[in-house]
């Protein structure tokens, strides 16, 4: 009965939204204030009657409702309850379900935030976040219902065991947050096309969303790569795999758009890429999805085959992307271009950020489809695998990184790049030395890895000397030194911060692919081996009974100089159902880098083969992406950039002018 | 072995509806496969550690055919494990790498390789990230040239104007200089 009531909720929200599309934007129009009042009160409804309808999905994974059929094909009644509840999402159509139910989210923020934007532009902006409701909900009302119902079954199939982990049951929620969030971006892109004029008002609107979306994106994707750390066995962080470059791509756009966000807030220039960026960010994101949910990334054939849902999102993706293209190429030449600058300065920094993020965007987006693309024309079949994005992408990361330091000191308008390398002396000198200590420590090679490590240095050395010189550190006494600290925007904190980030994940990726350890080995028990000084001895295997699986744990005692070091229990697990055996990596996580310890087969005889791997500095790489989230969430805590804050309070013409 | 991460909240439903229900699928149906975990098996491995470096970068640019996305070197599918043994007797009749690949391109033809050799069908995706660059370069420069063409032609002021300019700024000065 919750089902159907569920179900119900979900026809009434498409009813509700396909409302909310039409009457406000009539309503911005012809200036009938009437219609245009309909939006929020609807973007409220929409969001009410989504909820309801999660919310009778989730019951039914919870109560393990069997005679629903996503229930069925994908819970069982042993599985830990934590992942009856992820499994909500852990499959196609409950997964679409939390994509609307995140976007009426969005929609509802406008509706009870946006009391300080012009009516017009609130009740465009959530027109067209219904009208990509409106496709969404037909798509699973009509192709992809959560809500289907079969003749009851005794016992579910279970989710896929490797799914089954707490970082990854929460890996979707973040990743669609963060796709879902550059709709509003969009929206409001398209809003500024259709209305015919932007202003910085616009561009303080969209910022904070985009850069919550943003940090929702950056946790998912080091959450899905932190997962395939541990879980797939081998200590793989990145695969160049087309799933995670789909959610790359929008990451890259997404972080392009930031930045050329900030220019068109600050100095009204960049309209009218900024706005072409928003549709491409979102646009990625829909790709996105499409590549994950159509299946055509299993092959062009197996598409074919059943193409149902396939072509469905498809013809979403052409009308909200093409329409989205189609309604810019038409009218962004309307557009007012504003705010000159010369090539050195901050805007000039900005967009050679923004040129080659999209570059690098583009990239991945090539190397992801030019397989499918070359053998649905020419039968062809190639393969483009993590050689390709290697030589391609890093290229275009180094002047980006080189540069990164050098932006935020210079000026607006016009900047001096002599004096902002003056005071990034102190990073240099410390990339340097960064450098010069990894050559002399790591004199085997690779020969590139210290030039690397020395990059990442100054990525992270540079937000320093940039507060050091905002705060005057060295010229300036202490109390004068502490106000300035104080006085700084936490928008700023959160950009240094952010960025040293970056440079703290490029550090852990480069010490980790370069110097990783690895070794294979046959053991028994009793016997030891050694990786990267540590001694590992085995002191053999015992069964384990786990909630929804058994499995066989091996004890390894580490030793380091001699002296204890704590104990290692890798182990597999094999589940019932479904018949799924996993591995479980035992890791000992420290300052140099992680031990990670995994076990393989048994040999005839009763010895075990075990894979050992030393992985240096190998967490730098999530806790930079910590960073730069926390970054962003330091900026999002800004009293000037705090959502709906357009408002901004008449100061003293001395303080505006500072 | 790692089967194909699709991290997007994806799940595996039957296998028309999960990509990675699907390659379990695939593997299991083939009897593929019993554990996920790294490839390199102890008894595959060459005596001689410089050639067996070489085997393993080497197994980093061949793809395993019956996985998704997957490099022999990461896939414990015994076709992945068959690759990995050629190599490595190629390796030992004294091949260079240039050969051993050719070799088992070959064999299992220009899907096997994870580097995509550059020729008429894979120019485009080669030269699209260089011409992209050079484009956008070229197009900001050009602007940016408009831009100082701009900024150039705003600047001078008729002497009326630079002569209230002064006045404007005049009385600071003197408020300053007192």
């Amino acid at each position: 009965m919750i089902i159907e009531l569920g179900h119900f909720a979900l026809i009434l929200a498409l009813t509700v939204a396909l409302l909310q599309m039409v009457l406000p934007a009539w309503g911005a129009r012809v200036g009938d204030a009437r219609l245009m009042a309909v939006a929020p009160p609807a973007a409220l409804a929409q969001l009410s009657l989504l909820t309801f309808a999660f919310l009778s999905l989730t019951h039914a994974f919870l109560t393990s409702d069997f005679s629903v059929e996503a229930v069925w094909a994908n819970s069982h009644t042993a599985k830990p309850l934590i992942y009856k509840f992820s499994g909500v999402w852990g499959n196609h159509e409950g997964s679409m379900l939390l994509w609307v139910l995140i976007l009426a989210l969005f929609g509802a923020a406008v509706a009870l935030f946006g009391g300080n934007l012009p009516d017009t532009l609130r009740a465009n902006v959530l027109a067209v976040q219904a009208a990509i409701a409106v496709c969404f909900l037909v798509f699973i009302v009509f192709a992809s219902s959560p809500f289907a119902r079969i003749p009851p079954q005794v016992e579910g199939r279970g989710l896929n065991p490797i799914l089954q982990d707490p970082a990854l049951a929460f890996h979707p929620p973040f990743l669609y947050g963060g796709y879902v969030g550059l709709s509003m971006a969009f929206s409001f892109a398209i809003a500024a096309l259709l209305e015919g004029r932007t202003d910085a008002a616009w561009a303080r609107w969209v910022r904070p969303w985009t850069l919550a979306a943003w940090m929702l994106l950056t946790l998912g994707i080091a959450m899905g790569s932190w997962w395939a750390y541990y879980e797939l066995g081998w200590g793989g962080w990145w695969f160049w795999d087309p799933v995670e470059n789909a959610s790359f791509m929008p990451w890259l756009a997404a972080t392009a758009l930031l930045h050329s966000a900030l220019v068109m807030e600050k100095r009204e220039a960049l309209k009218v890429w900024t706005i072409l960026l928003a549709i491409l960010a979102f646009s990625l994101s829909l790709i996105g999805t499409f590549l994950v949910r159509s299946g055509i990334l299993t092959s062009v054939h197996a598409f074919a085959v059943d193409p149902r849902r396939g072509v469905f999102i498809l013809a979403i993706l052409t009308l909200q992307i093409g329409g989205a293209l189609a309604l810019y190429a038409w009218r962004a030449p309307q557009l007012k271009q504003g705010g000159l600058f010369a090539p050195i300065s901050r805007e000039g920094s900005l967009v050679l950020n923004n040129i080659l993020l999209t570059v690098a965007c583009a990239t991945v987006f090539i190397g992801t489809l030019y397989p499918l693309a070359l053998e649905a024309i020419t039968g062809a079949k190639i393969s483009v695998g993590p050689p390709y994005f290697n030589l391609t992408f890093a290229p275009l990361m180094v002047p980006l990184l080189l540069a990164m330091p050098l932006g935020p000191l210079l000026a607006w308008k016009r900047g001096d790049l002599v004096g902002a390398t003056e005071r990034l002396a102190a990073a240099a000198a410390l990339a340097l030395l960064a450098g010069s200590i990894t050559l002399a420590l790591k004199w085997r090679g690779p020969w590139l890895a210290p030039f690397a490590i020395a990059l990442g240095a100054w990525v992270i050395a540079g937000p320093l000397c940039e507060w050091a010189a905002r705060v005057k550190l060295f010229a300036a006494d202490r109390a004068e030194v502490r106000r300035r600290a104080l006085g700084l925007p936490r928008s700023a904190y959160g950009g240094m911060l952010a960025h040293a980030g970056v440079g703290l994940t490029v550090i852990g990726i480069v010490a980790t692919s370069a110097w990783r350890a690895e070794h294979v080995v046959v053991l028994r028990q009793g016997e030891g081996t050694e990786i990267a000084g540590y001694g590992l001895s085995f002191r053999g295997v015992a069964p384990r009974q786990g909630p929804n699986y058994q499995e066989v744990v091996g004890l390894f005692v580490v030793t380091r100089n001699g002296q204890p070091h704590g104990e290692l229990t890798p182990s597999k697990r094999s589940f019932d159902t479904p018949q799924q055996t996993t591995t479980e990596a035992a890791i000992q996580v420290g300052w140099r880098g992680d031990l990670y310890v995994v076990l393989g087969d048994e040999q005839p005889g009763g010895a075990w083969v075990v894979r050992l791997y030393f992985n240096p500095l190998v967490r730098l790489i999530w806790l930079g992406a910590v960073l730069m989230a926390l970054g962003g969430l330091l900026s999002l805590s800004d009293r000037r950039l705090r959502i709906g804050v357009p408002r901004r309070a008449r100061r003293p013409l001395a303080q505006a002018a500072e | 072995m790692r089967h194909a991460p699709t991290r997007l909240a994806a799940t595996p439903g039957p296998a028309r509806r999960g990509l990675r229900r699907a390659a379990w699928l695939l593997v299991v149906l083939l009897g593929l496969v019993a554990t996920p975990a790294a490839a390199v098996e102890p008894d595959e491995m060459l005596a001689d550690p410089a050639l067996e470096a070489r085997a393993r970068t080497l197994s980093q640019e061949l793809r395993c055919l019956v996985c998704q996305n997957q490099s022999i070197d990461d896939s414990n599918a015994a076709l992945a494990k068959d690759l990995r043994l050629i190599v490595r007797e190629r390796l030992r009749a004294g091949d260079s790498d240039a050969a051993v690949l050719a070799f088992v391109e070959a064999r299992y033809g220009e899907f096997v390789l994870l580097r995509p050799k550059l020729n008429a069908h894979t120019l485009l995706l080669w030269l699209t990230p260089l011409l992209l660059l050079l484009a956008t370069l070229f197009f900001v420069l050009r602007r940016s040239r408009h831009g100082a063409a701009a900024i150039a032609a705003l600047a001078p002021l008729s002497p009326a104007e630079q002569q209230r300019l002064d006045e404007l700024v005049k009385p600071k000065r003197t408020q300053r200089g007192a």
